[in-house]
């Protein structure tokens, strides 16, 4: 490093490309994906439709992947979020079935959320058992308990019964799909929470390094825990949002998130390692992982070839920004 | 080993008494009596191994000692100790493993646990920026154009790293500040500029306990002395009681024979 001092002694700022540089290259990913497909499918990808449809289906996964970003950079992991959509989402419909309105069902479903999110934060952060396993068991606990108490069947849920629930999850607004409406609001909030609250602070401070977080007074096992309620809460959400897409709630609810919305956090460029990571890449990667599905179908290519686009991506992506991340730190390719 | 307070009428800042701590099988403290007094300069001294960090890490709340040991904190019985409790009440530490998040910027170590907000309680970004560059310059003496409170601390060296540990726990106008070991692994300027740090606490009226391996660093600065060995208290001295020569010569005596006299 050869930078000569500046000459009034001012201190120099991190470069630009040092502070944002994942989050730069992810949105270069997208913009040049998004090329592609216009490209390859110019009819398809200049019409407004194709907009309209993966604007609807993606903040489905996309807003539980801001939510776990929290968790993400606390150096956890939750695996048992799609089970905690079923259930919330069941306690919702058994709540509207026996006659209670639906915003009370609404806050029923988010409070089972909470209380799944609470006692997977208390089994890693309180009793420190590694997440990865003990979010695996919590996933088979929800379900199970979803499908046995909704005895395995499934509730409807349309527009002419729930119009209300309709207009907040369904609809379209200004042309908007109102599920993207949610995911533009729930990015400025996970992202005033992440960067300007200090639990979002604590978040960071936990996930880098959390012996240091506790030796400076930062109760390590409340923050943890409120990040997986927060996935939770956001989590029975979603499952709602996916429901009324559907007119109907599936006991199945949650099956095929899983891999969707984790990839989206890693793709986001939030460290598996902890202590780094950002919403914003979170929300852009989950629109390239919706649009890898929407693009494939409609720019032609056989359906069998999702998967392995999606894998290509991903992988490249993720290769890309480790290699980028690490030049930028000076290091060699391989880290050592 | 109890004994008559040094200052009679007076009440100390921490006081420990009858403190022990034991992690699984291992007592890594027995029967510890300690006080700090207002505007004095403790130093700990003892061999690896002696006690010396699980001591310092009681005094912060961060374990809670074994049943029946206390806690006091101006005279005060204090059941709930926590590390928070304790900073909220003036107590600083700069921990030998310096306790901080490397892979983030300056700033939020600097504020770590502390952050600063806004009226409407959401994090003031902008004054723990500028505050950090302030103090960066004012107090750790930064010239460096590698160093911007931006930079995560990753990039730092070790003695530009103790600096923000020990910038953190002065700016807080600590009335206690404990200092684990604080010229370890740093150079010869750093050092002078650490011991001038501890100095200065005592000047600014207010007290400190000072850890150090180095006797020739410790005695220079402190106003009496511990020794610890083997989780216990073997002596407190005042430094008018023991020259430096006698302190040495009962410091070989203790690490072999486990008693002083």
């Amino acid at each position: 490093m050869s930078d000569a001092k500046p000459k009034n002694n001012r201190v120099a700022p991190p470069s630009f490309l040092r502070r944002y540089g994942s989050q730069l290259g992810i949105i270069g990913v997208g913009l040049v994906m998004w090329l592609g497909f216009v490209i390859a499918a110019p009819t398809v990808f200049m019409n407004t439709f194709i907009y309209v449809a993966f604007a609807q289906t993606t903040p489905q996964f996309g807003i539980i992947a801001l939510a776990l970003t929290f968790v993400v950079i606390t150096g956890e992991i939750d695996l048992s979020f799609p089970s905690i959509m079923a259930l919330g989402t069941a306690i919702f419909c058994l709540a509207v079935t026996h006659g209670l309105a639906w915003p009370f069902a609404l806050v029923l479903g988010l409070l089972t959320g909470a209380a799944c999110g609470w006692v997977n934060g208390i089994l890693v952060s309180w009793l420190n058992i590694p997440s990865l396993v003990i979010t695996i068991g919590t996933s088979f606990l929800f379900r199970g308990l979803e499908l046995v108490i909704m005895n395995g069947t499934g509730v409807p849920l349309t527009a002419e019964m729930y119009p209300g629930l309709h207009a907040l999850l369904r609809e379209s607004y200004f042309g908007v799909p109102v599920q993207t409406l949610w995911m533009l609001a729930l990015l400025g909030v996970t992202w005033l929470l992440l960067n300007r609250t200090r639990f979002g602070a604590h978040v960071f401070l936990v996930g880098d390094n959390p012996t240091s977080a506790r030796l400076m007074g930062i109760d390590a096992v409340s923050v943890k825990t409120r990040a997986f309620m927060l996935t939770g809460v956001i989590g029975v959400f979603a499952g709602l949002m996916t429901s009324v897409y559907g007119y109907y709630f599936w006991p199945t609810t949650g099956d095929g998130f899983l891999l969707n919305t984790i990839a989206s956090v890693f793709l986001g460029g939030t460290s598996v390692f902890g202590g780094t990571g950002s919403v914003i890449g979170s929300f852009v990667a989950s629109y390239i992982i919706g649009a890898i599905n929407a693009g494939i179908v409609s720019a032609g290519i056989n359906a069998f070839y999702t998967q392995l686009c999606f894998g290509l991506v991903i992988v490249i992506s993720v290769v890309l920004q480790t290699i980028i991340d690490r030049k930028i730190r000076r290091q060699s390719i391989t880290g050592r | 080993m109890a004994e008559a307070s040094p200052r009679p009428g007076e009440t100390p800042v921490i006081e420990l008494r009858n403190v022990s701590k034991t992690f699984g099988e291992v007592r890594s403290l027995s029967d510890i009596n300690f006080a700090v007094y207002p505007g004095e300069i403790v130093g700990l001294l003892g061999d690896n191994g002696a006690g010396k960090s699980t001591l310092v890490k009681t005094v912060m709340g961060f374990h809670k000692p074994d049943a029946g040991g206390d806690v006091f904190f101006k005279g005060e019985k204090i059941d709930d100790w926590s590390v928070a409790r304790a900073r909220g009440l003036g107590i600083e530490t700069v921990y030998q493993e310096r306790a901080l998040c490397e892979k983030q910027p300056i700033w939020r170590n600097m504020f770590m646990g502390r952050e600063p907000r806004t009226a409407w309680g959401l994090l003031d970004v902008k004054k723990m920026r500028e505050e950090s560059a302030r103090l960066m310059s004012e107090h750790m003496g930064f010239t460096s154009a590698a160093v911007h409170p931006d930079n995560v601390v990753t990039t730092m060296s070790g003695g530009e790293k103790q600096g923000v540990a020990i910038t953190r726990a002065l700016y807080f106008d600590a009335q206690l500040v404990i200092l684990d070991e604080p010229t370890m692994g740093l150079s010869l300027t750093e050092t002078k500029k650490t011991l001038d740090f501890v100095s200065n606490i005592k000047k600014a009226g207010k007290s400190a306990i000072f850890i150090d391996h180095n006797i020739f660093h410790v005695y220079p600065v402190v106003d009496r002395l511990y020794v610890l060995d083997r989780g216990k208290v073997a002596g407190v001295y005042d430094k008018s009681e023991i020259s430096m020569e006698e302190l040495i010569d009962r410091l070989y005596r203790v690490a072999r024979t486990g008693t002083l006299e």
